[in-house]
């Protein structure tokens, strides 16, 4: 199958909800956001299925290309692995210009020649990036060539950074995983408490913080993808009983596509949050029990489930004193927000800036959409804005994405990092509990008050906390005596960060008769990349009345 | 005197090198207010602005043309025209450098056109700094991306002097390589401004990725040399170049502008600081300030402190050529043998090392000399963290990436000083490794010979026997 119907094939996914939501023309652009130019931050294609496939730890990772591709990012990786280290040496053919006149094709046979003389691993992964794919270099039959030749799986892994974003590489990284590799091998035997896990990256190697549950309710993971995965356990993963699809959908294709070929049912779960574990594991053990498994592993499910839950509960009661009525603003979409949120209000913090309440499933969802658009609104926020809204929401501490980190340290704000770059672990139970922790580790730190001691020669109303606040302050007062511009500033607000469209544009939509989320999206293209201003476009539309003027009628006011 | 010689192999095994654009991208970043811009894929700037973010530990600006793939193959001009109108109205910059990437050299996009056709059809950005450098990512290395940066810097906006005959003596201009760190270009300042004179650094990271707290935000560079003071270079007394990378742009200075320069291609260590001294009382009319003749002594005796702990060391350095040349020459004049040298790319450099051969290739190679030929001491970027653990031996981490230590900015080499620190830290380096893992033992000396085939396995290879 060629790169471009492999993409139709991945983006038609009905196993994803969001998709299933889309207009038929919808699906058919897919999940790929049209990117801006001079406006995007992600990674390509290259870089997702590099993610999502690195972490198999015997595998030789070869990247085919120039040295961009490999030499700027190699071992950059925060997985850990239990045994191996062959997946942090990095491989690439380092094209030179002569390769991309003459073609790639011979240097990257003699590549896995080399490396297979050299490190004998059981399989090597070749990535094919953008340069190679313009001159036509095909991968495919060079890796078929040199499976033949040297009797080792070599799989080829097509997925130039310029045919979209990360989340597609992670798609299409899976699909290689499904051609090539998945059903290849035979388990040496196999028990009825055998399972996949699919989308765990085993971060800082926090999975083990859950792998001993496991391994003491008897529940074999017969192959992890890909955290500290080894080539054999993925190519027997056809044999398992059931699969936990990990947090995102990612990788959701390979779930879906192994249950209609090997039915394997899969749901989807999360070690996040002391709840979440809870749910994850009697989940689990119920999908096993339906295909065969002794029902009395529910039992010992819940069991050791009220005993961990117990036990978390007790230390995070005992962290209580320390930390009771201490304020978070949490701004996440990348963990499940909601686990987290649960498991701080439990350790008596108290949560600003979203109106965080435990109740409906609806809620729960809303906050996270919330959560999710509002992690996309602090990358483009001024670090004096910070400030203010940390002030402003009298938060103590700041929990985000890697993104904001240095506009909140600049900022002088308590800050922990709670998405996929940190080197902590909060995963299963006794995760939550480090969490915790760590939060009251960062705000009981004396260096705060230190580093926001003014300057010896600072005057007295001279910081740069106080002029910034006056400056946000001359900017407002500016804006309340001229309402035009007031009104201009309004509606320039972004709500659909992926396609940047405006308020007023969708304001505009609504008034020219879009009565609906789906007519709005139709008529501003607004809410086609990650979804998240869904929400919302439908609390504008809720709001009935239009509070701004049409655009025509400000420019009229203006002159 | 050595010969330089290519690795020839088909897979490349634990780059040391990275990719020209970034290196493109980090001397824009030198420059106050401005926004480098990668014409590529996303990807390209992503894996660039991560780099830098995990060295720097700062944000960092960087964008992309996010070239897709129907745009690759029917030419990039409305992407680099549409990226270019984003950032000027999202950020507001003073200069936008714009370096290729493979993808956009390989299908051929004229981006000099592009910017006169952006200038076309947008007056306003008539003579908006738009400076642009071609480095596919198939060709040279991150040196030589920051070597053509600057170069087309100085060609597009140094401003020809209107009367050669009023120069202001006192002003001199800097031209720093890629291996300079903000510390050094720190220091530089410093030495410069106690001669009384006025130094003008192209780029300036000094004052840029400096990680200073700024007091006012922007979404571009904060700090670094203003496009105003980039034009009026032309009016210094002289330049200074450091590294043999800034040739080109010097050269290029002097053809533009009629500004001699000096190429200092060493920094680091005592000739090398007497050299710049000694120019800069040329220069300058003045003689040195005590302080230096103090810190001379203070090095001197470094040397001497050192030279027990470093000197008979096998060194096994990788590094790009410039930083190579002048760390590598340090270490050999305190008594270390190179045995192990392997860099990114040419340069007229590599030549002069005080060693047999310098290979130009990766991480893999640099580790198999190493182990061959029993070296001792390892200083690279950190990407070789990997092989000192495989190696056992002491290293010491130096150059981009450093991505596992912080303050990596704020390391000094140049300068008696900036000499003096570093043969500290690698001497304690060398003395700590050795505490930690040279335990004498009576076995130690029991076959000194080797007369006994499984000496080693008796422990006796855990100590060297010629311990300083």
């Amino acid at each position: 199958m060629s790169v471009s119907s492999k993409i139709q094939d991945v983006f038609n996914e009905p196993g994803c909800s969001k998709n299933a939501n889309k207009s038929a023309k919808d699906k058919k652009k897919g999940c790929t956001k049209a990117l801006q130019p001079g406006g995007a931050a992600g990674g390509c294609a290259f870089d997702g299925a590099k993610i999502a496939l690195q972490p198999f730890a015997d595998v030789a990772h070869l990247v085919h290309g120039p040295i961009a591709c490999e030499g700027n990012s190699w071992d950059n990786r925060g997985s850990a692995s239990s045994g191996p280290t062959l997946w942090r040496t990095s491989f690439t053919t380092d094209m030179t210009e002569q390769d991309v006149v003459f073609g790639g094709e011979k240097k990257l046979f003699k590549a896995c020649k080399e490396i297979i003389e050299k490190y004998d691993p059981p399989a090597i992964f070749v990535y094919q990036t953008c340069v190679p794919a313009m001159i036509g270099d095909d991968i495919g039959a060079v890796c078929k060539a040199a499976s033949q030749k040297f009797g080792k799986p070599v799989i080829p892994v097509n997925v130039p950074g310029f045919v979209g974003p990360k989340n597609l590489g992670n798609k299409l990284a899976g699909e290689a995983l499904l051609d090539y590799v998945i059903g290849t091998v035979e388990p040496e035997y196999t028990t009825p408490y055998d399972i996949n896990i699919i989308g765990e990256f085993n971060l800082a190697g926090e999975f083990w913080q859950v792998k001993p549950l496991l391994d003491e309710l008897g529940i074999r993971i017969l192959s992890c993808i890909s955290g500290d995965g080894r080539y054999n356990e993925v190519a027997s993963s056809h044999r398992a009983r059931a699969t936990m699809m990990v947090c995102s959908k990612a990788m959701i294709n390979v779930a879906r596509k192994m249950e209609e070929r090997y039915g394997i049912p899969f749901f989807e779960g999360s070690f996040y949050g002391i709840e979440d574990t809870s749910d994850s594991l009697k989940e689990l053990a119920r999908l096993l029990i339906e295909r065969g498994a002794d029902p009395e592993l529910m039992d010992r499910v819940n069991a050791l489930c009220e005993r961990e839950e117990k036990r978390a509960y007790a230390a995070i009661a005992k962290l209580k004193p320390r930390v009771q009525g201490k304020k978070v603003l949490l701004i996440t979409g990348g963990v499940k927000s909601w686990s987290v949120v649960a498991a701080l209000m439990e350790a008596g913090f108290e949560m600003v800036g979203t109106s965080v309440k435990k109740s409906t499933r609806e809620d729960k969802e809303r906050i996270k959409e919330l959560m999710g658009q509002d992690a996309h609104l602090i990358e483009d926020m001024k670090p004096r804005d910070m400030y203010k809204m940390l002030r402003d929401a009298r938060a103590d501490i700041m929990l985000s994405g890697g993104r904001s980190q240095f506009v909140a340290l600049k900022a002088t704000m308590p800050w922990l990092d709670i998405n996929q770059e940190r080197h902590q672990c909060y995963m299963g139970y006794v995760g939550m509990v480090n969490l915790v922790k760590e939060i009251d580790r960062t705000l009981s730190n004396p260096v705060w008050k230190k580093v926001r001691k003014p300057a010896p020669w600072a005057k007295v109303g001279d910081s740069w906390q106080e002029r910034a606040l006056a400056q946000i302050a001359q900017e407002q007062a500016e804006l309340a005596a001229d309402p035009a511009k007031a009104e201009e500033v309004r509606r320039a607000k972004a709500v659909c960060m992926c396609k940047g469209v405006t308020l007023g544009a969708i304001e505009d939509a609504i008034r020219g008769g879009a009565a609906t989320t789906e007519a709005v999206k139709e008529k501003t293209a607004a809410s086609g990349g990650c979804g998240a201003c869904a929400v919302r476009i439908q609390e504008i539309l809720d709001q009935g009345a239009i509070v701004g003027q049409p655009t025509q009628q400000i420019n009229v006011a203006a002159e | 005197m050595a010969i330089v010689t290519h690795s020839r192999k088909s897979a490349a095994v634990n780059p040391l090198k990275m990719s020209q654009p970034i290196g493109a991208a980090l001397a824009f970043m030198g420059l106050r207010g401005c926004m480098p811009l990668l014409h590529g894929s996303q990807g390209c700037t992503s894996f660039g602005l991560v780099l830098f973010v995990r060295h720097f530990k700062e944000a960092i600006p960087m964008q992309t043309t996010a070239m897709s793939e129907v745009a690759t193959v029917l030419g990039g001009f409305e992407n680099v025209e549409q990226a270019v109108l984003n950032i000027v109205n999202r950020t507001k910059p003073e200069i936008i450098g714009i370096a290729s990437t493979g993808v956009t050299e390989t299908k051929g996009d004229d981006v000099e056109g592009f910017i006169r056709l952006i200038r076309q059809r947008h007056p306003e950005l008539k003579d908006f700094p738009l400076v642009y450098v071609s480095t596919p990512d198939f060709t040279g290395a991150f040196q030589d991306g920051w070597e053509k940066a600057v170069t087309n810097l100085v060609r597009e906006l140094v401003r020809k002097p209107e009367n050669a005959a009023r120069k202001d003596m006192k002003a001199v201009n800097v031209l720093p390589g890629s291996h300079l760190t903000p510390g050094d270009i720190e220091e530089l300042r410093t030495i410069i401004e106690d001669f009384g004179l006025e130094p003008t650094f192209l780029p300036d990271i000094g004052q840029s990725l400096d990680g200073h707290i700024p007091d006012d935000f922007t979404p571009t560079t904060i700090g670094g040399v203003g496009v105003e003071e980039v034009a009026a270079m032309g009016n210094a007394g002289w330049t200074i170049a450091v590294g043999a990378q800034m040739r080109a742009a010097a050269e290029a200075m002097q053809e533009k502008t009629g500004v001699p320069y000096r190429l200092f291609e060493k920094l680091c260590g005592l000739e090398a600081g007497d050299e710049l001294i000694a120019f800069l009382t040329e220069i300058s009319g003045r003689p040195a300030p005590t302080k230096y003749r103090r810190q001379r002594g203070q090095l001197i005796d470094a040397m001497l402190d050192g030279h027990f702990h470093i000197g008979g060391r096998k060194l096994a350095i990788g590094a790009e050529p410039d930083m190579l040349y002048d760390i590598g020459s340090l270490l050999h004049d305190m008594g270390a043998q190179i045995e192990a040298a392997v860099t990114t790319t040419q340069s007229p450099v590599l030549e002069k090392l005080e060693t047999q051969e310098v290979v130009i290739g990766d991480l893999e190679d640099l580790e198999t000399l190493a182990k061959e030929r029993a070296c001792d001491l390892l200083v690279t970027h950190a990407h070789g963290r990997q092989a000192a653990e495989r190696l056992k031996i002491p290293f010491h981490r130096m150059g981009i990436p450093t991505f596992d230590r912080i303050g990596a900015a704020h390391e000094v080499s140049v300068g008696y000083r900036g000499a003096r620190d570093l043969i500290f830290k690698i001497a304690n380096l060398i003395i700590a490794h050795r505490e930690a893992n040279a335990h004498v033992t009576p076995d130690t000396w029991r076959y000194p010979w080797g007369e006994l085939a499984g000496a080693e396995e008796n422990g006796a290879a855990i100590a060297t026997p010629v311990t300083h």
